[in-house]
């Protein structure tokens, strides 16, 4: 019982994370200026990190869990380097 | 998946899991729905503080209750990801204010340009006009004119 519940709320919030993934990825292919497309990259990061969280609860092993923390990490570092490309022209000056 | 979890652990993952994936997929709709960029850039945190942190405390209950021990390693995630989301968004929003800024002042210049162009052209439509009129005036007496042309080569 505990198992079933456990495995449709997983599928359903898998689901729900693809369709987020898919409307910030429309946002970022149709986004009109760029600032928006690096606002919709930072989105799709934190949806792909939270789906590998996901699937380290269905696998039951946390080595999931180390490849989600270096998404967040290198998803931030990244979003700040297109923010700053965005301003300066270059990222490191 | 291990079995043996019991019924309040999987409820009460169920329900954090499925708040937060469905926190995240408002902030996604939010993001395509808002109608300008600085608009669009609230949307989205929603699922980067709320739906993140929920989602992950799932997944510390779920591995704190399969597993013999406690496990916390879900909480570097959770304190470091709003402790960095705000520099990313105020470089972004920065980064944006400097990019409409100088598509206004190109704008601006353009414009004056255009206005700077008009005036000139209406200055010489009415110095052609007043030309015209003196010119009529002497064709009256053709030798005049044939001074004048030499006077001006």
């Amino acid at each position: 019982m505990s198992a079933l519940i456990l495995h449709w709320a997983l599928l359903g919030a898998h689901a729900m994370l693809s369709l987020g993934l898919l409307l910030a990825a429309y946002r970022l292919f149709s986004g009109p200026h760029a600032q928006d497309r690096v606002l919709a990259f930072d989105a799709v990061y934190l949806n792909g990190m939270l789906q590998v969280i996901l699937l380290g609860m269905r696998n039951g092993s946390a080595v999931f869990f180390e490849a989600a923390l270096l998404m967040g990490l290198l998803g931030f570092v990244s979003s700040a380097a297109l923010a700053k490309f965005l301003m300066r022209g270059e990222v490191i000056e | 998946m291990s079995l043996d979890l019991p019924l309040w652990a999987s409820l009460l993952v169920a329900a954090l899991v499925l708040f937060g994936a469905f926190l995240t997929l408002l902030g996604a709709f939010g993001l395509l729905r808002a109608p300008t960029f600085y608009s669009r850039a609230h949307p989205p945190t929603l699922g980067a503080t709320m739906g993140m942190a929920s989602v992950l405390l799932g997944s510390m209950v779920y591995f704190s209750v399969t597993g013999s021990r406690l496990f916390v390693h879900e909480l570097l995630l959770i304190i470091a990801l709003p402790v960095v989301a705000p520099v990313t968004m105020m470089l972004l929003a920065r980064a944006a204010l400097f990019r409409d800024r100088q598509v206004r002042r190109y704008a601006e210049e353009q414009s004056e340009r255009a206005r700077r162009v008009a005036d000139e052209l209406r200055r010489m439509e009415e110095e052609a006009a007043q030309h015209e009129v003196t010119a009529s005036a002497t064709t009256v007496s053709g030798t005049e004119r044939d001074a004048e042309e030499g006077q001006a080569s």
